[in-house]
């Protein structure tokens, strides 16, 4: 009787155990879900930041078109990605149709993944401002968020030839990041330039609209940034990747403070003044150059990581004017080459191999360049890149899109009509 | 003495502005006003409806000149201003009484005449 009883009581303890454990496990994927997708919402949060800086920084007459370009691109991607992009990167079924992760539900991922190619696409919608035909612009969207950043991204993250060379790129310095502002380099050498950007052999500045707008948008992009790296730990449900995540927020913190200081007193000594515009493309320098490494750069290395981007930036803003190459808000510069420059950080502060670190982004950057260019360029052959020299000195608003983003006076725009004429 | 009031496009004000200098018209009063002469509006759109902006962004500068730069100045902003188009704008030359520099009280020609000249 008493061996009975125990062997009963042993089966109890051990079911609850078991239970335990289930309900642990549960609760480690919900909150991986919870977690993932909070991050992802942050990452989403970057797009209005895109919006606002490149509107900030572009002439007003453009607003309504940069807006919508980001909009769109967000949309196309939304699709796109869903579609065809996520099933060529890693291997999923298109459409999302049956996908299962094991640490999250499959949706989790493809949301946070999403997010991830939307900001690689929204990356050329500032270099190419301006001038570019709208048409155009979602064309490449949708070839940019279904086909090149896939492609691209499995080499690495779809566990592709650089995944086995052992390359390291935590959350996208050149995945997203390089990938975006180079190909962003191939849509404005297919381009030009604005009209007058560089007429009397000069570089004309063609300042933006309103520095608030672009300062807001800075800020969105910093603070969403915390979704973006933090979140690419894919793993929150233990107290080690708990801490690692914490961890990521610091020394992304400690980069995007660094490369904004670092941006502020170089534009001050050059320019004896602390130049606004060149703060922000340091911020976010910063955030690019370790991006690559942010979970494995830290303290010290990340600042100066953070520091030399906010560095390097400048000095391209400004070398790609002596080049006559028009990037109305710094994507290249601070995108292509600072993206370039955190995925080599990590073989120097981070301890991967600077030889696999080269080779790594060198192919990320010089295939979006190609692909971009000639993306483009097969888009000038047949629909057309660019607005007439008349669209552009209207403003893309009224060409592009039949209204103002500035209403004037009301009174101009709406007449009162006090009374319709014969017979009311 | 005159003041030459004048409104032109927007886009032609550096243009402008560079021909008066050559001219040696330095002194120049800038709004930024709307106007209508015999441009069409621009017809833009809004959830479904179409709506028409008759009035067009013009920039009108105001420029007190004395009897010599009267033609000069007539001149650089024609020649500087014109396109081609309807909506180049016009020029009225008004008489003028009296004019006075403020920082150092100078009136009339002496007023007119643009600082270190």
């Amino acid at each position: 009787m008493r061996k009975v009883f125990i062997t009963l009581c042993l089966f109890l303890v051990a079911g609850t155990g078991l239970a335990q454990a289930e309900s642990i496990a549960e609760l480690e994927f919900a909150l991986n879900n919870l977690a993932l997708l909070f991050f992802a919402v942050l990452v989403a949060l970057m797009q209005p930041g895109f919006a606002l800086l490149e509107a900030g920084l572009h002439n007003a007459k453009n607003v309504v078109n940069i807006f919508m370009k980001n909009i769109a691109d967000f949309a196309v991607a939304g699709l796109a990605f869903w579609a065809v992009g996520f099933s060529i990167m890693y291997g999923a079924p298109l459409f999302l149709s049956g996908y299962t992760a094991d640490a999250f539900p499959g949706q989790a991922d493809f949301f946070f993944q999403l997010v991830f190619a939307a900001t690689a696409a929204t990356i050329v919608s500032g270099a190419i401002g301006g001038r570019m035909k709208f048409t155009a612009y979602l064309i490449f969207s949708f070839v940019m968020t279904g086909f090149i950043y896939p492609f691209l991204g499995a080499w690495q993250w779809g566990g592709g030839w650089l995944s086995e060379l052992g390359f390291a790129d935590f959350a996208g310095s050149s995945i997203v990041h390089a990938v975006g502002g180079f190909a962003a380099l191939g849509a404005v050498l297919a381009i030009g330039p604005r009209l007058g950007r560089y007429t009397g052999g000069r570089i004309n500045a063609m300042p933006g609209h309103n520095m608030v707008l672009a300062g807001l948008g800075m800020f969105l992009l910093w603070l969403g940034w915390f979704g973006f790296n933090p979140g690419s730990q894919l793993a929150f449900g233990t107290a080690a990747d708990a801490t690692a995540v914490a961890d990521i927020f610091i020394n992304t913190n400690l980069a995007a403070s660094a490369g904004g200081l670092a941006a502020m007193f170089l534009s001050w000594m050059l320019f004896k003044k602390p130049d606004f515009s060149m703060t922000i493309n340091g911020v976010l320098a910063g955030l690019v150059s370790i991006t690559a490494g942010c979970d494995v750069i830290v303290g010290g290395s990340a600042v100066i990581t953070g520091l030399i981007g906010g560095l390097i930036v400048v000095g391209s803003v400004l070398m790609f004017d002596r080049l006559r190459i028009d990037d109305p808000v710094g994507a290249i510069s601070v995108h292509g080459i600072c993206g370039v420059w955190g995925t080599l950080a990590v073989g120097i502060f981070g301890g991967a191999s600077l030889g696999t670190q080269l080779i790594g982004t060198l192919s990320y950057s010089a295939a979006a360049f190609v692909a971009g260019y000639v993306i483009f360029l097969i888009l000038k052959l047949t629909v057309g890149i660019r607005v007439t020299p008349e669209e552009e000195i209207t403003g893309l608003d009224i060409a592009e899109h039949g209204i103002e983003g500035y209403a004037p006076e009301d009174a101009l725009r709406n007449p009162v009509v006090l009374s319709s004429g014969a017979g009311d | 003495m005159k003041l030459i009031t004048a409104v032109i496009r927007p886009g032609k004000l550096p243009q402008v502005k560079e021909a008066l200098f050559k001219a040696g018209v330095r002194g120049i009063t800038i709004s930024r006003v709307s106007g209508h002469g015999g441009q069409g509006g621009i017809v833009e759109q809004y959830r479904g409806s179409q709506f028409v902006v008759e009035f067009h962004e013009k920039v009108q500068l105001s420029i007190a000149v004395s009897e010599p730069f009267v033609d000069k100045t007539l001149e650089a902003i024609v020649s500087a201003a014109r396109t081609g188009e309807i909506g180049d704008g016009k020029i009225f030359v008004q008489p003028l009484d009296q004019v006075v520099r403020i920082r150092t009280g100078e009136k009339d020609n002496e007023a007119l005449t643009p600082v270190g000249t």
